[in-house]
């Protein structure tokens, strides 16, 4: 199959980008100031990520389709706002992860955006289980960039005036160009941002008006060690189908409403767990020193048995230090718990931490 | 003193009496990103041609560095495994890896000048 590329790939090309394949798409690794500059010019100022790969899946239905989701997600979707977002997964009847996502209710119905590896798998799966009887559109049409840093707001508004007003995980439509534009205050960087669905058309030229106010176009490299600063996880390497949300410690994300029905698929599953607890958890790590324990990474208790593995791993550069994250058995997983890493046959120390390794104060009107 | 010497791995050696200096070139480190750990072979320890003697990683990935010719370590580079940014910096110079005290001259025969490491260096980057 042929490698896709995104509407903005002669931006990347005119930014000097460096490209690799992820998920079928040539995407930028990085531009030429490198993985370290463009992580540390997202915290400070304002960056750019070009997030077309991912899936923009548009649902549309009123009541039966809230109801028909609820038996999907474990989320209370009846009493989300309108132009809300919630953080979300898609399980099977064990509560194995199969994508994680973002989910906001339109005035349509919903938009779901979906990791750009799982996109087509998910909108299989989803169409089964609604049996077709809701219009979905896997949107190829539109572009995502997300923008992402404390300056973000300000430089963004100057040019779609009213989007500094979003409360964070809400979104609304806009115009750029005369063009309909539906930007959410959310991201993946744990910094203050926004989100922006544009036409294919019409992303170049928004995002160069970006550039020009101030803000750079930030690679997919940085995107990975901002993400892992925050403490957030990534689709094939943190979560997968044989993690659940309780062992990815994401319940927070799981509807205490929903759970006291326990009427979505997986729900047994989650609920045995979080009644019982569970075997595996996933838990920050931070290696002493400067060695850099990566994906797959072996992880020994003080008695030198193996206890769990490594699933995220790099150098955070706003930590100044290595940064991981990983499943531990649950009785090592208590916070300054000392465990050993092996890496190139040495063990090295390192202890459990809480997430995220990096977090701002940014945020208003959480709901 | 001679003149520096290239691997194929990207490394450099400079010799000087019996005692040679190695590290990465600017076209390595260009290769790899950010370097934001650097470790070294032991001091005293013996390394042999071509084989693995520390280890340099970007917010990437790691990779190998090897040892161009054979010989005892004498010293290593301490500066650059508390800062492994000076390596970006200043690859062929300052950020010097370590010094062995080299067994066989005749290795250093086997390496390229700066004139066909360049161009072995464009070719395979291409």
């Amino acid at each position: 199959m042929e490698t896709k590329k995104t509407s903005l790939y002669q931006l990347h090309q005119d930014c000097n980008a460096k490209f690799v394949e992820f998920a079928g798409y040539q995407m930028p690794i990085q531009y030429s100031e490198g993985i370290v500059e463009e992580h540390k010019f997202t915290r400070n100022h304002s960056g750019i990520f070009d997030v077309s790969h991912m899936g923009q899946l548009f649902i549309y239905g009123g009541e039966d389709l809230i109801k028909d989701l609820e038996k999907i997600f474990p989320l209370d979707l009846k009493n989300l706002k309108l132009n809300h977002s919630k953080y979300s997964f898609l399980m099977d009847k064990d509560a194995g992860i199969h994508d994680d996502l973002i989910i906001t209710k339109t005035n349509e119905g919903f938009l779901i955006i979906l990791n750009a590896a799982c996109k087509d798998n998910d909108f299989k799966i989803l169409k089964e289980l609604l049996e077709e009887k809701y219009k979905m559109v896997l949107d190829e049409n539109r572009s995502l960039i997300a923008i992402q840093g404390p300056k973000s707001s300000e430089i963004l508004n100057d040019i779609i005036n009213g989007v500094k007003d979003l409360n964070f995980m809400s979104g609304n439509w806009f115009t750029f160009e005369n063009q309909k534009v539906y930007i959410t205050r959310s991201g993946y960087t744990g910094e203050d941002g926004f989100e922006i669905s544009i036409a294919n058309d019409f992303v170049d030229k928004l995002t160069r008006e970006l550039i020009n106010k101030g803000s750079k176009l930030i690679g997919l490299g940085a995107r990975d060690t901002l993400r892992l600063e925050a403490g957030l996880c990534l689709y094939g390497h943190d979560l997968d189908k044989d993690k659940t949300p309780v062992e990815a410690n994401l319940k927070w994300a799981i509807s205490k409403e929903r759970i006291s029905k326990g009427d979505f698929i997986g729900s047994d599953i989650i609920i045995k767990q979080l009644n019982d607890g569970v075997s595996k958890i996933r838990v920050g790590i931070k290696p002493e020193g400067r060695i850099i324990a990566r994906e797959k990474t072996k992880i020994f208790n003080q008695s030198d048995v193996h206890i769990g593995e490594i699933t995220s791993g790099t150098f955070g550069p706003s930590v100044n230090g290595p940064v991981a994250m990983g499943y531990v058995e649950n009785e090592f997983s208590k916070k300054n718990t000392k465990v050993f890493l092996e890496v190139r046959g040495k063990k090295h120390p390192a202890s459990i931490c809480s997430l995220p390794f990096y977090k701002k104060s940014y945020v208003k009107g959480v709901n | 003193m001679s003149e520096v010497k290239y691997s194929k791995e990207h490394e450099w050696i400079k010799l000087d009496g019996d005692v040679a200096t190695i590290g990465i070139t600017k076209h390595a480190t260009e290769m790899l990103g950010d370097i934001v750990f650097a470790e070294l072979p032991e001091k005293g320890s013996s390394v042999e041609k071509d084989g693995t003697a520390g280890v340099v990683e970007s917010t990437k990935a790691a990779s190998d560095v090897y040892t161009p010719v054979s010989g005892e370590v004498v010293d290593t580079n301490q500066a650059i495994v508390d800062d492994p940014s000076k390596i970006n910096q200043d690859p062929e110079d300052s950020a010097w890896f370590f010094k062995l005290k080299i067994k066989d001259p005749s290795e250093m025969d086997t390496l390229m000048n700066k004139d066909d490491y360049d161009k072995f260096a464009k070719e395979t980057s291409a």
